[in-house]
C-alpha cells in the first residue's frame, strides 16, 4: 500500500496532519476560553489537504475556502503567522486584516482563502492560466466544499479549464454538508465527481480520510497538468467530525447529523489511519510517530505563545495594502 | 500626434503596450473578431496566444484574470459594464479586496475594460453606467477618459499600473476624433485632472460622456459673457481633488455634469467634497447634473430625457449665476 511513497513523505505527511489536528484542538480551547471566535475547524479532513499538498511542489499554487486553516498548513505555511493572524495580530500573515478564513501565504505558492464560497475557484483556474500562457510548468490546485460545487463558480471554471486544458486540479472536499445541509439534497448526480465527464475532464473519487489514497490520486492529477494534459476533478469523501463552526451548536435549532453517523465517521479518523499504515508495513515504529505528534503539539503551543504575545496592529496600518501604489485612498 | 478616433486610441494603446511587454494578454467574448472596435487589428498583430476568446463565463474568467494576475501575468479583460454585474463577485471579492485582505501580498495588475454602452435605445439590461458603484467597494481604481488622447495614455497608464484598474470606456465617445500622441512613451497619469477650458466664473466638473457636453455648453456661455472653467478629472479613483478645489476656489460656484445616475453619483461624492472642504469659497449652492434615478427606457422619447445634456449643463450654469 505504501510502496511507492517515500517514508520521508509518509512522514511529513503525517507531521503535517498533526499539526493542523492540534492547532484546531488548540483553537477549540482557546474559543472555550474566550480568546478566538467562532472559527471553521479542520478536524477529520487532514488527510485531504495533507495528502494533496504532499503531491505538489513549493512552486505549485494553492487556494482555499471558509475552512482553510488545513490547507496552508498542509503547503507547509508558519504555524506561529497563521495563529498571530487568527488572533489579528500584526505578525499574522496578512498583518491582522485578513484573519481566520483568509490565512495566505504567497511565499509558499498559497493564493488565498475565500470567505465567499467557491469565489478562490476561478482565481486558482487563472493561476493555472498563466502557467500555461508563460510555459511554466506550476499548477495550481483549489480546495472546495460540496457546497461550493453548486456554485457557478465552479461550473464556469471546470469547463474554462477544460477548454483552455489547463494545469488545475480541482479538489471537491465532501464533507458530506454545507452547514446542516446534505448534499444528497442539494446534488443531482451520485458523485460529484461524476460532473467531470460534462466538462470532459476525468473525475476521481477517493476516500478522503485516506492521505495515502489522496496523494496517489493527486500524484496523477498533477502528473497529468504538468504534461498539459489539463484539469482533474478530485471528489474527496470525508467529514467534519466538529459542527460546521465553534459555537454553531448553540445558535442552530434543530438536529442535522445523527450520533451513529458522526462516531462512525470518527473511527476513520485519517491520523489513525496513516499511523496504522506507516506503523503495519513497517515505516517507522508507533514511538517514532507519536514522536511526531508531540513535536507538533509543541509547534503548536510555541505558536500560541507568539499569537498572544504579538501586539495588535496600531493604527496607522488601517489604510495600508488598499492600493499597490502610493495614494490617498480618499 | 494623429486625428483619431477614441476607439482607435484606445486600441492604440493596447497595441503598444502589448509590444513592450509580454505579459499583458487580451481576454473576453468574441475579442479576437474585435465585435466592440477597441480590439480590431490585435489578433492579427498578437494571435491567439495572447488574444483569447472566453467562454461566456463572467464569473469565471474575470477571476481567471486575478488569478493569473497573483502570479505574473498583466491580463486585460473585455466587458460591457452590464455584463460586470454577472462577475461582480470576482471583481468585488477578490480584484479589489485580495492585497488588503492578504496584508498587501497580493499584487494584481489587472484591467477590466468595460464599455459603457448607454443613449442609443438599448434599454435597461445594456446601459449602465455603474463607474460610482465601484468607486464605493475601493481597492479598485476607476478610469473614465472623456477625449481620444486620454482614452489613450489613460489605456497605458492602466496597464502599466500595479493596481486592478476599471477603465469605462463611453459608448457616446467612441466615435469622437482628437488629435492623439504617436508617441509609445505617451501616457497620462492617473489622479490628474484636465482642465479642458480654462474660466474664472463657474466651474463645470464633467466626468466620461458629459464632457462634451460641458465644453460646448461653456461656449456657449462665452458668448453671453460668462466665463466657464470646464474640468475633466479622468480618473475617479485616485480623484484629483485638489484640481477641483482650486477651480471652485478660483469661480466661487460648481456645476457637476454626471452621465451616472444622480443618486450617489460621482457628482455626489465631488460635491460632498466641496461641501465639506470648500463650503466657505462657494457664492451660489452647488448643482448636479447627473441622469435621472431611472431605469433607461427603451424608446427614443423617454431615454432623451435621462442624461446629462449642454442645454442642462446651461440651465445649472445659469442657476449658479443667479
Ligand atoms: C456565497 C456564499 N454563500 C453563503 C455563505 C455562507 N456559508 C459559509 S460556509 C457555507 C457552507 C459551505 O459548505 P461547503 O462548501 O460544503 O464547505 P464546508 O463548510 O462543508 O467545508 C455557507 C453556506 C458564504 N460564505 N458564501
Ligand atoms: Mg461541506
Amino acid at each position: 500500500m505504501t510502496a511507492n511513497i517515500s517514508k520521508d513523505t509518509l512522514m511529513l505527511m503525517l507531521e503535517r496532519m498533526w499539526r493542523i489536528r492540534h492547532f484546531e484542538l488548540k483553537l477549540t480551547e482557546m474559543y472555550n476560553a474566550g480568546e478566538v471566535g467562532g472559527v471553521h475547524l479542520y478536524i477529520g479532513q487532514e488527510a485531504v489537504a495533507v495528502g494533496a499538498c504532499a503531491a505538489m511542489r513549493d512552486s505549485d499554487y494553492i487556494a482555499g475556502n471558509h475552512r482553510s486553516h488545513g490547507h496552508p498548513i498542509a503547503k507547509g505555511a508558519n504555524l506561529k503567522k497563521a495563529m498571530a493572524e487568527i488572533f489579528g495580530r500584526i505578525d499574522g500573515y496578512c498583518k491582522g486584516k485578513g484573519g481566520s478564513m483568509h490565512l495566505a501565504d504567497f511565499s509558499v505558492g498559497i493564493l488565498g482563502e475565500s470567505g465567499i464560497v467557491a469565489s478562490s475557484v476561478p482565481v486558482a483556474t487563472g493561476a493555472a492560466l498563466a502557467a500555461k500562457m508563460q510555459k511554466m510548468d506550476f499548477v495550481s490546485a483549489v480546495f472546495f466544499g460540496d457546497g461550493a460545487s453548486n456554485q457557478g463558480a465552479c461550473h464556469e471554471s471546470m469547463n474554462l479549464a477544460s477548454v483552455w486544458d489547463l494545469p488545475v486540479i480541482f479538489i471537491c472536499e465532501n464533507n458530506q454538508y454545507a452547514v446542516t445541509t446534505s448534499y444528497k439534497d442539494t446534488v443531482a448526480v451520485e458523485h460529484i465527481s461524476d460532473r467531470a465527464q460534462a466538462y470532459n475532464m476525468p473525475g476521481v473519487l477517493v476516500d478522503g480520510q485516506d492521505a495515502i489514497a489522496m496523494y496517489e490520486a493527486m500524484t496523477q492529477a498533477v502528473e497529468r497538468a504538468r504534461a498539459g494534459e489539463g484539469p482533474t476533478l478530485i471528489e474527496a469523501l470525508t467529514y467534519r467530525f466538529e459542527d460546521h463552526s465553534l459555537g454553531l451548536e448553540k445558535i442552530r435549532k434543530s438536529e442535522y447529523r445523527e450520533d451513529s453517523e458522526i462516531d462512525e465517521w470518527r473511527l476513520r479518523d485519517p491520523l489513525d489511519l496513516l499511523t496504522k499504515s506507516i506503523v503495519d508495513s513497517g515505516t517507522a515504529t508507533q514511538a517514532e510517530c507519536d514522536a511526531i505528534s508531540a513535536g507538533a503539539h509543541a509547534e503548536v503551543e510555541e505558536a500560541a505563545v507568539f499569537a498572544r504575545n504579538s501586539p495588535f496592529p496600531d493604527e496607522s496600518e488601517l489604510y495600508k495594502d488598499m492600493f499597490a501604489s502610493e495614494m490617498p485612498v480618499v | 500626434m494623429s486625428d483619431k478616433m477614441f476607439m482607435q486610441a484606445l486600441g492604440m494603446g493596447i497595441a503598444e503596450e502589448m509590444r513592450i511587454d509580454p505579459k499583458v494578454f487580451l481576454m473576453g467574448e468574441d475579442v479576437r473578431a474585435s465585435v466592440y472596435g477597441a480590439a480590431n487589428g490585435l489578433h492579427d498583430e498578437f494571435g491567439d496566444e495572447r488574444i483569447l476568446n472566453t467562454p461566456l463565463s463572467e464569473n469565471g474568467f474575470f477571476g481567471a484574470a486575478v488569478g493569473a494576475a497573483a502570479v505574473g501575468m498583466r491580463p486585460i479583460v473585455e466587458t460591457l459594464t452590464s455584463f460586470m454585474w454577472v462577475g461582480m463577485d470576482q471583481l468585488v471579492s477578490q480584484a479589489a479586496k485580495m492585497r488588503y485582505m492578504f496584508g498587501g501580498q497580493a499584487t494584481l495588475p489587472v484591467v477590466y475594460r468595460a464599455v459603457m454602452y448607454y443613449g442609443g435605445g438599448s434599454a435597461a439590461h445594456h446601459s449602465d453606467r455603474s463607474y460610482p458603484v465601484f468607486m464605493n467597494i475601493g481597492g479598485l481604481k476607476v478610469v473614465c477618459p472623456g477625449t481620444p488622447a486620454d482614452a489613450k495614455g489613460l489605456m497605458k497608464t492602466a496597464i502599466r499600473d500595479n493596481d486592478p484598474v476599471i477603465m469605462f470606456e463611453d459608448g457616446t465617445l467612441l466615435a469622437t476624433r482628437g488629435e492623439v500622441p504617436d508617441d509609445p512613451d505617451f501616457t497620462v497619469p492617473f489622479g490628474v485632472a484636465n482642465i479642458l477650458r480654462e474660466g474664472t466664473d463657474v466651474t463645470v466638473v464633467a466626468i466620461a460622456g458629459a464632457v462634451p457636453h460641458a465644453v460646448a455648453a461653456a461656449e456657449e456661455m462665452a458668448k453671453e459673457g460668462v466665463s466657464v472653467e470646464v474640468l475633466d478629472p479622468r480618473t475617479l479613483v485616485p480623484l484629483d481633488k485638489n484640481a477641483i478645489l482650486n477651480s471652485v476656489g478660483k469661480t466661487g460656484r460648481l456645476v457637476v455634469a454626471d452621465p451616472a445616475a444622480k443618486v450617489c453619483s460621482a457628482a455626489s461624492e465631488i460635491m460632498s467634497i466641496v461641501g465639506e472642504e470648500a463650503f466657505w469659497d462657494l457664492q451660489a449652492p452647488m448643482q448636479k447634473v447627473a441622469s435621472l434615478q431611472v431605469h433607461i427606457p427603451f424608446t427614443p422619447s423617454l431615454e432623451k430625457l435621462v442624461y446629462p445634456t449642454k442645454d442642462k449643463i446651461v440651465e445649472a450654469i445659469k442657476k449658479t449665476m443667479g
